[in-house]
């Protein structure tokens, strides 16, 4: 028997948590290098209801997740679990206090079965204290059965589809007893069937009392499954509220609104004839049917959310990655494009969207990293690069776009991020592209440099180079382009032009 | 005004640093003062200040440095390259076989004697050619690790050597073929071979190819390379380089023997290690292996000439080339926090 005493204090605590939520966060704050990533934001999850964050890329989502999963620590601000201010050390600390994180990628161990993943520290041990895999084996079952989830324990998780380990992960997070569960964009992978699963598991851990954190780009999915949402822009806060009351175009209005500041404008400049024109580009599984056409001088903005495959787009008109079917016709003549070599032999060039990744070659110097496009097509001789030329030309390119660094034997890595854009820009320059592809051309550099290739930008497209410009930045979108393209999970979902587009119109055709 | 951003605005912390040859070539000047301090000290005499001892110093690591050549571009290139040693025994074995003397009575091929040396010469190097074009096309094509590729051809490549005459030594070459080991011919090999590829690599397409894809294979590609064209490439010279070496070795004893070459690959490596070269590809020299090389050398004799054990040289060479792997992570280390 609970005393009275007892039974008032449980009630008090139960009272608070339906007050401040299972979970509620204040005041956060976390600066990376350069960026404010989150600034004074706030949350509170209440206990048995689906609670969604929206917002554009880069708003901050992720990583407010990763502070509440333990990933990342606030530089200020309080969390409070369960009404209790508390310190989230490390993932692992954090599920240990009931916070589970379902991660984008999955973080399951793909040569070990589903059982072993869901125990994995906690194993049942016989009384050898050897591992009990049969009792394993019937906890999971047991596990599954309680969450209605159809696997085999004894499956090796190599051999399951994205779905079934997004359940094994939910499994998971159920078996430690999680007050919350963080979901990121959990659908992004799934078929419609496996959509309805995993909404009908959600329901029932709602109905469990657990509180779930889902991020979305999906509209429809917050109609469905949400009972709160949260909307931030860019790391700010800007409001909760049910899901009940709201449309769809109330949602776009708090998600957008990103106030335009710093923008080179744009000057007119005559837009010329068709020089690209892409008819049903597709590579199945990823990007559909895009079709579009690009001119001289013109600057096509594409725009869209995580995962609406502009990159992919990108990479397969380039040849890193080529599509499977359509067609690609420079000048009326239809080229195929199947290696980046022969995408520059017709005179494209492509500014990729991972600097580091994909753009620099860190350990080199400035003139390896502007000379190494051109050196492929041109300015060798013998096999000897014709080093004098090529320095005068990339020296040249280096002041034009005004580089800075103390000289172009200087090695890229001691750069800052405007800087090492600026040379891959030089790079492609360098080749004289009549097609120019830009994936986030200002991602992650500072507000004068990211003006000053604006600027090139408008400078290059009145000399008659067609660009098509890749942004998640809707007021650069808006600022640079002539014509936007918006895609959606890998389709076009509309062309908007410069004299109708704003904000609220391309995200509500990037976010359907 | 645009001159004055390249020269006047710097960077907080980009000081003008010395190339990293600087840096290895003082670690060999002072590598060298102590074993001519240990020399006065031990022995009575002076380590350096001996032509003769200079001289087999030299030819002791001129061999595996003409491996060193071709594995320095390979880790450049991003990769690894374990077959060396066994393509210098195969190739000792394949080209003393078309190099043999007609007074032999016991020769491979009796009716293939007494051949011009350019034969045996490209037949080896042709032998070279296609284990580097295996060892190629399983990296840049089936896109197993060099490390595995390298390894299994090692194997298989050793295997082949001692298959050729069942495990039998190969005798008796020609003078004409004798002659490229002779005398002082491995070291005058090693510099012409190294400062060709000095050039290639600073000068040429092939060079800057090769760094780029040592650097960021994905940037490369995207660049318009054809990663995958030149890694054979890269591949295909190394062995070349080392079957090169095996012929030396085989000329220099006027001998075959299926074991030849037996772990020359870790030297050749350590060599570039010591030299500058970083394992994680992107950065290195020809030059800075050379020096590489010589370092080696004057360990090597050093520790001899101290009397030091021939096992207690092998255990402190291991830990030589693991010291010189530190330090490269080191420096990786040092220049991620600056950056």
């Amino acid at each position: 028997m609970v005393s009275p005493r007892t039974a008032a204090a449980i009630d008090r605590v139960k009272a608070s948590i339906e007050s401040e939520g299972v979970l509620s966060i204040s005041g956060i704050r976390k600066e990376f290098p350069g960026v404010l990533a989150l600034d004074d934001v706030q949350l509170r999850i209440r206990p048995g209801t689906v609670h969604a964050l929206m917002g554009e890329n880069g708003a901050g989502k992720s990583t407010l997740m990763k502070i509440i999963a333990g990933v990342y620590q606030p530089d200020a601000g309080e969390i409070r679990l369960r009404g209790q201010v508390v310190v989230l050390k490390s993932p692992l600390d954090a599920l240990e206090q009931g916070i589970s994180m379902i991660h984008q990628e999955l973080a399951l161990m793909n040569w070990m079965t589903v059982a072993e993943n869901i125990w994995i520290r906690r194993e049942p041990k016989n009384r050898f204290g050897l591992i009990d895999h049969a009792e394993m084996a019937r906890m999971t079952a047991e596990l599954f059965d309680r969450l209605n989830i159809k696997l085999d324990p004894r499956a090796q998780v190599s051999e399951l589809t994205v779905a079934q380990k997004q359940m094994v992960e939910i499994a998971k997070a159920v078996s430690h007893n999680s007050d919350v569960l963080i979901m990121d964009e959990p659908t992004s992978a799934l078929t419609e069937r496996e959509v309805e699963h995993l909404f009908a598991i959600i329901r029932d851990l709602r109905a469990r009392g657990i509180g779930i954190v889902y991020i979305t780009h999906k509209m429809n999915e917050l109609f469905e499954i949400a009972d709160e949402f949260t909307v931030f822009r860019d790391g700010k806060y800007v409001g909760t509220h049910s899901a009940h009351d709201v449309t769809r175009d109330d949602i776009i209005r708090m998600m957008v609104g990103r106030e335009i500041t710093n923008m080179f404008p744009k000057v007119d400049c005559p837009i010329g004839d068709t020089i690209l024109e892409v008819r049903n580009l597709t590579l199945p599984g990823v990007f559909h049917d895009v079709s579009f056409s690009l001119r001289r001088g013109e600057i096509l903005g594409l725009a869209g959310l995580v995962g609406s495959k502009r990159s992919n787009v990108a990479e397969a008109l380039f040849g890193v990655t080529p599509a499977e079917s359509g067609q690609i016709l420079i000048d009326g003549q239809e080229v195929q494009i199947r290696t980046p070599a022969q995408a520059m032999a017709h005179g494209m060039a492509f500014l990729t969207e991972d600097r580091k990744e994909t753009g620099c070659f860190l350990t080199l110097d400035c003139l390896e990293n502007i000379q190494s496009a051109l050196i492929t097509r041109s300015h060798v001789k013998n096999g000897f690069v014709q080093q004098r030329e090529v320095t005068r030309l990339a020296e040249e390119m280096a002041q034009t776009l005004r580089i800075k660094t103390p000289n172009l034997q200087e090695t890229v890595e001691n750069l800052s991020g405007g800087n090492q854009q600026k040379l891959l820009i030089a790079r492609w320059l360098l080749t004289k592209p009549r097609i120019l592809i830009l994936d986030e051309p200002t991602r992650g550099i500072d507000v004068g440099a990211k003006s000053e290739i604006h600027r090139l930008i408008t400078e290059l497209a009145a000399q008659g180079v067609a660009v098509l410009m890749i942004s998640s930045e809707l007021p650069e979108v808006l600022g640079m382009s002539d014509r936007i393209m918006v895609m959606h999970e890998g389709h076009v979902s509309g062309f908007l032009d410069r004299a109708e587009a704003d904000q609220v119109k391309i995200m509500s055709l990037a976010a359907k | 005004m645009s001159s004055q951003d390249i020269t006047a605005r710097t960077a907080p912390h980009t000081q003008r640093r010395l190339p990293t040859e600087v840096n290895i070539l003082l670690v060999l000047v002072g590598i060298a003062a102590v074993f001519e301090i240990l020399g006065w000290i031990f022995q009575g005499q002076s380590f350096l200040f001996s032509l003769n001892r200079l001289k087999i110093m030299i030819l002791q690591v001129s061999v595996i440095g003409i491996i060193a050549v071709g594995v320095t571009q390979v880790i450049i290139s991003g990769g690894i390259d374990l077959s060396s040693g066994s393509v210098v025994g195969a190739v000792a074995m394949v080209a003393m076989s078309f190099a043999q003397v007609s007074t032999y009575a016991r020769a491979v091929y009796p009716a293939l004697t007494d051949l011009p040396m350019i034969v045996p010469l490209l037949i080896g190097l042709g032998f070279g050619a296609i284990v580097g074009l295996i060892n190629g096309w399983l990296i840049a094509y089936t896109k197993i690790p060099p490390f595995i590729a390298t390894l299994g051809t090692m194997v298989t490549v050793r295997g082949f050597a001692k298959w050729y005459t069942k495990g039998q030594p190969i005798s008796f070459p020609t003078e004409g073929f004798a002659w490229i080991g002779s005398g002082m011919m491995p070291v005058l090999i090693f510099i012409l071979v190294a400062a060709i590829f000095h050039v290639a690599m600073k000068y040429t397409r092939y060079g800057k190819f090769t760094y780029a894809i040592g650097a960021n294979a994905q940037a490369a590609r995207v660049s318009g390379i054809d990663v995958e064209r030149h890694l054979i490439k890269v591949y295909v010279i190394a062995a070349m380089l080392a079957a090169l070496a095996g012929m030396v070795v085989a000329a220099r004893g006027q001998t075959a023997q299926a074991g030849m070459g037996l772990a020359y690959e870790l030297d050749a490596i350590a060599m570039a290690v010591i030299g500058g070269v970083s394992l994680n590809g992107g950065r290195g020299s020809i030059l800075g292996t050379a020096i590489g090389m010589i370092i080696f050398g004057v360990i090597i004799s050093g520790f001899t000439f101290l009397r030091l054990d021939a096992y207690y040289q092998e255990m402190i060479k291991g830990a030589i080339v693991v010291a010189a792997v530190v330090a490269d992570v080191h420096r990786q280390q040092k220049r991620r926090k600056a950056s």
